[in-house]
């Protein structure tokens, strides 16, 4: 479907509608920026991309947290623009409410952008220096029709917004500028200005990876306030598998452009099961291993990721991984449930039946048994 | 090996400005650094830590200006100098013989129009410069794979590294004189965290072969403990505690260390539910009465607004080798 214009006015409401609600789901989410050609490979059939995106699956649910995990240059911000409708995609669908959505721009861009917000990293870049906060405010409540009919009614909505993102009192934020607020504020700012849309999903992209460590808890706290009171679907773009624990209620983990794990928060940081995430979290800082600090000598990976331009076949992680098999270099591994908890999965051939059945001969006819259901 | 002072920070004041306008970044920072030891410098922007670090090198950028205190540095053999009285000829020797820096985005320092065996040799040129040039280059090579950087790499330019692999050049580099004193600050903020855990491992496995010390600046302080030996927290230009690593972690004593070591979501053990610390960083420009962090802190009571707590060694059980500046727990040994 499209976006008609007049279809939102009964569902708009945030808080209508089931708990468990799909919002914002991605299929076979796929994007390739193209690489600019050189003289030489005018003749050549082969146009260069790098496969930023590929084949990514994701669902965001009503009052549910999803973290995105992964390092610089995973494909997690691209991620977060495709769903924002901010780059066209190479392939995939994006269904809003089930209904599969493209917009470019104008109108009907509008219509999906007052559904689907999205939050930037840098509250210092995505605030115009030059206008106040009630400008900004104003502005996006003018835009998505949220701002009433009278100077009243505009006045109580913009002390509604900084109330929900606790800036009170109001009188005090509002003829500030940019400049005046800390950094912590500032990102309030914005986040306030995505809920003046009053939509059904945010796209927080780093949302506190720009903020002082002291006030980065106050801001998570606060979205997460926002999602049980708002009943807002929350994707939650991060480098620190940390904060998804404490955050997000499931967490995907991508590298290189592909999703290698998905599931429950808890699940994947206690019992990580793709080696790629066992790897981030034992690389992640553990106050508790003080005096266990020894120099690289493992084999667990160590390395930087691959060339996206020329992304390794199979597995991506195949070059760094301690576990890598020869079937690794060939083929991709689809997703596998793990069976640990369900909805937990890895994209690993380690968990295919046949694979398992390989280590543990002595199991290896309940593994056949079990691959042949 | 650990024991005699390296480097011994006395009263020092950073400004930026002069007279009435100026901005009092560092105020009376007493820290000593040992020989051998990893000491973690932690606080939020505007704490005053890299200033501190700027300071103590005498590589402010103007409006900054040291307006009190010493630096005595104490060269292995030698007799220790205040380096804040050393003449421009004797603190060009100093720099980089005696104390490095990896600063901040140090993997965007390197120049990228020259190569990086160039810019490794400039160094040891400027320094050395009775070494032949096989030599330099001999020297260049030998600190790229001290650093896990394959020789062959030494004709590139820096964009054709990685950052990672740009981030340990400039660690190279820093080691290239062999300096008592390196300091890094926020060395590894702009790197993922398994290309960050990868370089401080080989960090900290040079200093156990080189014997250096280590100034370790950061705002993450749960890589802090994890890596340094010491931890001194800054908050508003001031230290406001200074204890072991351990002791830090187990049992703070400033609310603000706590509300610090309470910012950070664990990756094991229970899920909790964390607060972090409430209202923003103070404004230099108008720091608050007595002590800097009252406005923050859920402890404050009636001396914290109107005077300033004394940084020295508390009156506890645990009170060994740590120092406080905080009214609940009065110093009973003033430091400086």
């Amino acid at each position: 479907m499209t976006l008609s214009n007049s279809a939102p006015a009964p569902a708009a409401g945030p808080a209508s509608g089931p708990a468990t609600e799909v919002v914002l789901e991605a299929v076979g989410l796929t994007k390739h920026f193209p690489v600019r050609r050189k003289l030489r490979d005018l003749f050549t059939r082969e146009h260069a991309a790098v496969h930023a995106v590929d084949d990514v699956n994701l669902v965001l649910r009503r009052g549910h947290v999803t973290a995105l995990v992964g390092e610089s240059g995973s494909g997690k911000s691209t991620v977060a623009r495709l769903l924002a409708q901010l780059y066209p995609r190479t392939g995939g669908d994006i269904l809003l409410h089930g209904d599969a959505v493209t917009v470019k721009g104008g109108r009907r861009f509008r219509a999906y952008a007052r559904r689907v917000q999205m939050i930037f990293q840098d509250p210092f870049a995505s605030l115009n220096p030059v206008h106040t906060v009630r400008y900004h405010l104003t502005r996006a409540l003018k835009i998505h029709g949220n701002a009433g009919r009278t100077a009243d009614d505009l006045e109580r909505a913009l002390a509604d917004l900084l109330g929900r993102v606790s800036l009170t009192p109001p009188e005090r934020y509002l003829e500030k500028f940019p400049h005046e607020l800390s950094g912590g504020q500032r990102q309030r700012v914005a986040i306030a200005r995505a809920l003046g849309a009053n939509p059904e999903a945010l796209l927080a992209d780093e949302p506190v990876s720009m903020l002082d460590v002291s006030i980065r808890l106050g801001v998570l706290n606060l979205l997460r306030d926002l999602k049980e009171r708002l009943n807002l679907a929350i994707l939650y773009i991060t480098h620190d598998i940390a904060s998804a624990r404490y955050f997000a209620d499931e967490t995907m983990v991508m590298y290189a452009g592909r999703m290698v794990e998905g599931g429950e928060s808890e699940t994947v940081t206690q019992n990580p099961a793709h080696p790629y995430t066992r790897l981030l979290i034992e690389s992640a800082p553990d106050p508790d291993r003080i005096s266990g600090l020894t120099a690289d000598t493992g084999d667990r990976g160590n390395g930087e990721p691959p060339s996206l331009i020329n992304p390794p076949a199979g597995c991506r992680f195949n070059p760094r991984c301690p576990n890598v098999m020869p079937r690794c270099t060939v083929d991709l591994p689809p997703r596998i449930e793990i069976g640990d908890r369900p909805g937990h999965w890895a994209a690993c051939w380690l968990y295919d039946p046949a694979t398992v059945a390989a280590q543990q001969p002595g199991s290896a006819a309940a593994a056949t048994e079990e691959a042949a259901r | 090996m650990t024991g005699q002072p390296v480097l011994e920070i006395r009263n020092l004041d950073v400004d930026y400005g002069l007279g009435d306008q100026a901005v009092h970044a560092v105020r009376e920072v007493n820290l000593t650094l040992h020989r051998g030891e990893v000491l973690g410098l932690a606080g939020e922007s505007g704490s005053g830590k890299s200033t501190l670090a700027y300071g103590l090198t005498r590589l402010l950028p103007p409006p900054g200006v040291i307006s009190g205190g010493e630096v005595i540095y104490h060269p292995p053999g030698g007799e220790p100098y205040d380096v804040l009285g050393l003449s421009d000829r004797e603190l060009r020797a100093f720099r980089w013989a005696e104390t490095a820096i990896v600063f901040q985005g140090a993997m965007n320092s390197l120049n990228p129009v020259h190569k990086i065996s160039t810019q490794l040799t400039d160094v040891i040129k400027a320094h050395q410069p009775n070494l032949s040039a096989a030599a330099r280059t001999a020297r260049a090579r030998e600190m790229l794979r001290l650093v896990g950087i394959s020789p062959d790499r030494m004709e590139s330019y820096p964009h054709q590294l990685s950052g990672g692999m740009r981030q340990r050049v400039m660690i190279g580099m820093a080691l290239a004189l062999e300096p008592q004193v390196v300091i890094m600050d926020e060395p590894t903020t702009a790197l993922d965290v398994v290309m960050q855990r990868q370089i401080l491992g080989q960090l900290i496995e040079l200093r156990e072969r080189l014997g250096f010390s280590v100034i370790f600046i950061t705002h993450d302080l749960s890589l802090l403990v994890e890596f340094s030996d010491r931890i001194a927290i800054m908050y508003g230009g001031r230290i406001v505690e200074e204890a072991p690593a351990e002791t830090l972690y187990r049992d703070p004593m400033h609310p603000y260390s706590q509300g610090l070591l309470g910012s950070f979501p664990a990756l094991r053990g229970p899920r909790r539910e964390l607060a972090g610390i409430p209202g923003s960083p103070p404004d230099l420009r108008a720091m608050p009465t007595g002590c800097s962090f009252h406005p923050r802190c859920p402890k404050a009571f009636e001396p914290c607004p109107a005077r300033l707590p004394i940084l020295g060694q508390p009156d506890a059980p645990t009170g060994g080798g740590r120092t406080v500046a905080c009214w609940l727990h009065p110093a009973r040994v003033p430091v400086g």
